[in-house]
């Protein structure tokens, strides 16, 4: 399986002389295996031109609805007539009285993004901590009664909890949404630690307990460190299940101070005098966060996602 | 294959060893009360917002007339079918595509690193946006879809949420592409957790790439997928905002499923109780589930 990096820039050039870069052609010994080679390159890239075309679709068409002056958007062309940046102008300003909130609601989207992520890490990381590290009795009862949360899924006692937070007078109050959030997050968020803390030397803890370290400083100096890759994953995971979320923040954030971004765009699709232009220019500004998010982080997030499936 | 089976059997003595207890065998003292106080505040949450709603929304739907009203409902029946449509569809699709694609993403070429930060954007994307543009792109004549149908191929394209079966298929299409990507990372993730021995050895012993996938790669991730499996199916039951905003239910509520039936009734049609009894319904199927669930993670361990 082991390929040298000349076999991979012979790959390359084969492959890839025509549509990518032009590197300067290395020689060639045996026609049929470059024939096959050439091939298995070709498959590749057809696939790799379907996989962008396939995710950047949705996006292209928000991308070019969002650039539309607002007469030209119900017309069957496939790309802007005249494209102009005056939407996200009218969007960043608010000077659109659909949009006249719109700082405030991305603040209130921003705010339950980050206490949930910082909330889901905390109770998380404590919790796998006494279970995997501390080995506190019945610890695996903890880690299993957890899972029950997903036998059912939280739209499915939408209607229960948006009665019990009204008894806990948590309507339109921001923490009602962090407080599901990090509910439906944390499972997951055990299960990965878990299985990530397994890579771990227990070793480690045993040593720095003959040294006279208390269980806090355990975690705070040796588990929370070590479990930067995990922790970065579920983090990513966390913030973008709060971004994602919808229906709670429907049920339960309906004042001008409360509202988010996803019930302020779905009010949108709801009415038919809509400016979509506008919409869309809303939906890609509110996409911005997770996705610079991802990329600052996507290097060190795939480590942290391996749930130890394969591991021992 | 005998030298993929001689790693195999060496890697199964040596990560299965038994786990010696780290701490002491039971804890004592202020270490039991420290170990408390860290379970403490996920059992507040627990209780709060999970045991709680639950025992509420039992309490709720606990009236056997309920479900009698329930299967009276024609669109109940319906529901139930896209239900079952949607997650078994839905989740299956997408996990064998995902299988397969992380096999593609270990290739060892430049660009394909350029590619999957690419194909991860549906992740990082948020949901409503995404939706709402899918939504947009099959709403008819004007929608995206059908524009690129008539320019490329001079087809009149259909009206997508007139008729069930595409607006049931647009949910699916549009589920997958937003979820792939994240099950697709996570197996690449197992992928490259296996260690490169094995697969040296595999192309030593001449193994092709087909029976490198199906006797390396499937015993060795078939744990990981079915724990992926099953934690999407329990996730994808209670999805929502999928259906919600894509066929928003059209044509005639026919493309619902349990979640938004549930949600109609307790917010539009202000019967709360049905509402819940129509989800409370898939308990049968979700329990085994996540049972299923609880003992695969906890017996992975000895199965390598």
């Amino acid at each position: 399986m082991s390929v040298t990096t000349a076999e991979v820039t012979t790959h390359v050039t084969t492959a890839a002389d025509v549509r990518l870069t032009p590197t300067p052609p290395r020689q060639q010994k045996h026609h049929s295996v470059r024939r096959s080679r050439y091939l298995t390159n070709a498959a590749a890239l057809v696939l790799a031109a379907v996989l962008v075309v396939w995710t950047l679709a949705p996006i292209y068409n928000m991308v070019m609805v969002a650039l539309e002056s607002k007469g030209d958007v119900f017309s069957d062309h496939i790309w802007p007539t005249k494209p102009a940046l005056d939407s996200f102008r009218v969007v960043l300003t608010q000077s659109h009285w659909y949009l006249e909130h719109f700082w405030r609601q991305f603040g209130n989207s921003f705010y339950i993004g980050v206490m949930t992520t910082l909330l889901t890490l905390l109770i998380g990381s404590l919790t796998s901590f006494s279970i995997g590290r501390m080995r506190i009795r019945h610890g695996w009862l903890v880690s299993n009664v957890s899972l029950l949360t997903y036998v059912i899924p939280a739209s499915f006692l939408a209607i229960p909890l948006y009665r019990i937070m009204q008894s806990y007078r948590l309507a339109n109050n921001l923490w009602a949404i962090i407080a599901v959030e990090v509910t439906f997050a944390t499972p997951y968020a055990i299960i990965v630690f878990q299985e990530f803390g397994r890579s771990i030397p227990l070793e480690l803890d045993e040593s720095a307990r003959l040294d006279g370290a208390s269980p806090l400083q355990l975690y705070l100096r040796i588990y929370l460190p070590l479990m930067a890759p995990a922790l970065v994953a579920i983090g990513t995971y966390a913030f973008l299940l709060a971004w994602n979320e919808y229906l709670y923040q429907f049920l339960l954030l309906s004042s001008d101070n409360s509202m988010t971004v996803p019930v302020a765009l779905a009010r949108f699709l709801n009415s038919d005098v809509a400016p979509w232009n506008y919409m869309m220019a809303t939906a890609i500004i509110y996409a911005v966060p997770p996705v610079a998010l991802y990329y600052a982080f996507r290097s060190r997030m795939r480590a942290g996602l391996t749930m130890g499936g394969v591991k021992g | 294959m005998r030298s993929t089976q001689q790693v195999l059997a060496a890697g199964s003595v040596t990560l299965n060893r038994p786990r010696r207890l780290s701490w002491h065998r039971h804890l004592h003292g202020s270490d039991l009360a420290w170990a408390i106080a860290f379970v403490v505040p996920y059992a507040a949450v627990f209780f709060a917002f999970v045991i709680y709603p639950t025992a509420y929304g039992l309490w709720m739907a606990s009236a056997p007339s309920l479900y009698g009203d329930l299967v009276a409902n024609p669109l109940y029946a319906r529901t139930v079918i896209n239900t079952v449509l949607y997650v078994g569809l839905g989740v299956n699709v997408k996990m064998f595509l995902a299988l397969l694609l992380s096999g593609f993403f270990m290739r060892r070429r430049w660009w394909i690193k350029g590619l999957l930060g690419i194909y991860m954007l549906p992740w990082a994307f948020p949901a409503i946006p995404a939706f709402v543009s899918f939504h947009w792109m099959l709403i008819g004549e004007e929608g995206f879809v059908d524009s690129v149908l008539l320019a490329l191929f001079g087809i009149h394209g259909p009206i997508w949420f007139l008729n069930r079966w595409l607006a049931l298929g647009a949910n699916i299409v549009s589920y997958i592409w937003k979820w792939m990507p994240f099950w697709t990372l996570t197996f690449l993730a197992g992928r490259m957790a296996i260690p490169q021995e094995v697969y040296e050895a595999a192309a030593i012993d001449g193994a092709s790439s087909s029976r490198r996938f199906v006797h390396v790669i499937l015993p060795l991730l078939g744990n990981l997928y079915l724990v992926c499996t099953l934690l999407s199916t329990l996730w994808t039951m209670g999805d929502f905002i999928t259906v919600y905003l894509v066929s928003g239910g059209a044509p005639f509520y026919s493309t619902d499923v349990l979640a938004t039936f549930g949600f109609h009734y307790a917010f539009d049609a202000a019967q709360p109780a049905l509402g819940v009894a129509a989800v409370m319904s898939a308990l049968p199927v979700l329990i085994p589930i996540a049972i299923i669930l609880m003992r695969t993670l906890q017996t992975r361990e000895v199965q390598l």
